[in-house]
């Protein structure tokens, strides 16, 4: 039996009924990373130490014969944005280069408690802003079916250790499509929880009214066991949702009938690439033929998604990263080159004009730590929020978001579920389009939509283009359908294969 | 609207960085180019629209007032830059 061929679903049977150790499957994971991680990038800190570690205990405890949690001793990795206690929490940025958290997020703890092994944190977009994972301070991250392309992003790491057999499932975070875009890249699944379905304490935030962690895995089955072991109220957290957590994983099996699929006839049009609409085109007739009833329905204000989102996010970004001070933690600038700038303005007559020392530090420290894409984002937030500026952008935009959230709720009278591409195209290649970031922005499309409602949405794959490369399916659902979500994308993959096809690379 | 150096300059300074005269340059460009994009809002009606601050609109979540521990001082220090044990140092305020 080979570890890395098992979904987490089949490993944590395997282990149960002992065929599997937990350490196997920990040395299993580690042998893959060290066998193609120098290709792929994925991870940009490997815990073998405590993953070892965790791994022997569980299976100490499982021999003692000790009560065990519903994930012990499946090996997973998570996003570098999700704080893990005196380990590297990086953001993928160099202000949190040695930054060591000292405390665990609530979903790292959860994961923990469920006997998950913590393998290591994957690479991002610094602070999870960028569609492509080109964005990190660290390094690149390659596309597993084609190591010339991007996985996606701002998750790409996690998505793409799981699509190369490094982890069975992983945790990403989504602002605007930053989990189901990396899975529609990569040939994963990837869900997008309701706002509030998982906590955000000791998420590293971004856009604090958009982020929400979610899982990653190869099917939709472990992708219901991974978001019951997260998912849940937490005290710590006061926009995390009271609803009782579901038994998604008992659940998962069971077929939605009646189901009214309704096809988003808006994300069918222009800049669609062919062979992505093919895919998804004979994804509806699939489901069809499961006695899916198909309807069409409209999102009129969708169009304006980006253009809210890339308001709504930068103005919020802009505040949350107004914390990267060079004070409290992170990267502060040379005192003695900075002090001896300020001198030297003042012998060059700067004088009143002259900046505070800490002032100077705050914009030294700021300036050197933040790539060019965070910046960008801080820049356009602290516009659109700045005197005189608010209510034509930043209300705006909040008037659209409920303009969108309500063509949502419309449509949610007329289906169950909503059904359409996650992305425009499949992956690109690294660097096409970095420069130009209007582009990369509009790549979003499809996905901004579910974070400004605050929706429930997850990407399967649905087929290949014709040179090979992964396409994903956007289901989306009202809050709190996560159920119905993965039941319909289970009835989808016991009905099709392409969750089981794996790049060559891996 | 063609946003000024100048005016990008002092967003800058609001957002407590300096940059340097290339990324000056292509922000002021990015910016431009975004905030011209963004204005696509400006033809949707939405005098009678409420704004839509956040995915879960609730109000007053209440804890239960119980105490308990708050991070050590040590550990709140343990990531400073510069600090004395006790606080932590930062370059003089004028």
């Amino acid at each position: 039996m080979s570890i890395p061929s098992l979904s987490a679903t089949e490993l944590v049977q395997e282990l149960r009924q002992g065929h599997v150790t937990a350490v196997q499957a920990t040395e299993a994971c580690l042998d893959v990373i060290d066998d193609n991680d120098a290709d792929v990038g994925a991870f940009l800190h490997v815990d073998a130490a405590g993953a070892r570690q965790a791994a022997e205990q569980i299976d100490r405890r499982r021999a003692a014969g000790e009560p065990l949690g519903a994930l012990a001793g499946v090996p997973i990795a998570v996003k570098d944005v999700l704080c893990t206690k005196d380990q590297p929490t990086t953001c993928g940025s160099q202000a949190l280069a040695r930054f060591q958290p000292p405390y665990d997020a609530t979903l790292i703890a959860r994961l923990r408690a469920a006997g998950a092994v913590l393998i290591g944190k994957t690479n991002m977009d610094e602070f999870a802003m960028g569609s492509s994972t080109e964005n990190s301070g660290f390094q690149v991250t390659r596309n597993p079916w084609d190591l010339s392309r991007v996985p996606g992003g701002s998750s790409g790491g996690s998505a793409a250790s799981v699509a190369a057999r490094q982890v069975p499932w992983a945790i990403g975070t989504d602002t605007g499509g930053s989990v189901r875009q990396p899975a529609a890249f990569c040939g994963v699944v990837g869900l997008k929880p309701t706002y509030g379905r998982v906590s955000r304490f000791g998420l590293v935030a971004y856009a604090s009214s958009l982020d929400q962690a979610g899982p990653f895995g190869r099917t939709a089955a472990d992708v219901a066991l991974l978001l019951e072991a997260i998912a849940g109220h937490d005290p710590q957290d006061s926009t995390s949702a009271a609803q009782p957590v579901p038994p998604y994983s008992q659940r998962v099996a069971q077929p939605l009938k009646p189901l009214t699929i309704g096809v988003i006839r808006d994300h069918f049009g222009e800049g669609l690439h062919e062979d992505v609409e093919h895919s998804v085109q004979q994804a509806i007739r699939d489901f069809q033929s499961l006695g899916a009833k198909i309807v069409d329905v409209r999102l009129p204000h969708g169009k304006y998604g980006i253009a809210a989102y890339y308001v709504i996010a930068p103005c919020e970004a802009s505040s949350n990263l107004a914390r990267y001070d060079g004070v409290h933690y992170g990267h502060r600038t040379d005192e003695a080159v900075m002090q001896a700038e300020l001198a030297s303005e003042r012998v060059a007559g700067a004088g009143g004009n002259a900046e505070s020392p800490l002032v100077r530090m705050y914009r030294r420290s700021r300036t050197e730590a933040f790539g060019l894409e965070v910046k960008r984002r801080i820049m356009l937030g602290t516009f659109a929020l700045s005197a005189g500026y608010q209510d034509r952008y930043y209300l705006k935009a909040q008037q659209a978001r409920r303009l969108i959230r309500n063509d949502y709720d419309q449509a949610f009278q007329q289906a169950d579920l909503l059904l359409g591409p996650t992305a425009p195209t499949a992956a690109y290649r690294l660097g096409e389009k970095l420069l130009d970031p209007l582009s990369m922005y509009l790549g979003d499309l499809y996905t901004v939509g579910a974070n400004l409602a605050g929706i429930a949405a997850l990407s399967l794959p649905c087929g290949f283009t014709r040179q090979g490369l992964p396409i994903g399916l956007q289901l989306q659902g009202p809050p709190f359908s996560e159920e119905n979500l993965l039941r319909a994308a289970h009835m989808y993959q016991m009905a099709t294969d392409w969750h089981a096809r794996r790049p060559s690379s891996s | 609207m063609p946003l000024s150096q100048a005016a990008v300059e002092q967003v800058a300074m609001l957002a407590r960085l300096r940059l340097g005269v290339d990324e000056l340059q292509r922000l002021t460009r990015d910016l431009d180019q975004i905030i011209s994009f963004v204005e696509q809002l400006d033809e949707l009606p939405t005098a009678d629209v409420e704004p839509m601050a956040h995915a879960m609109e609730l109000v007053n979540v209440l804890a239960d007032d119980v105490e308990r521990d708050s991070l050590s001082r040590d550990a709140a220090l343990s990531n400073a830059p510069k600090h004395d044990g006790e606080c932590y140092l930062v370059p003089a305020v004028l």
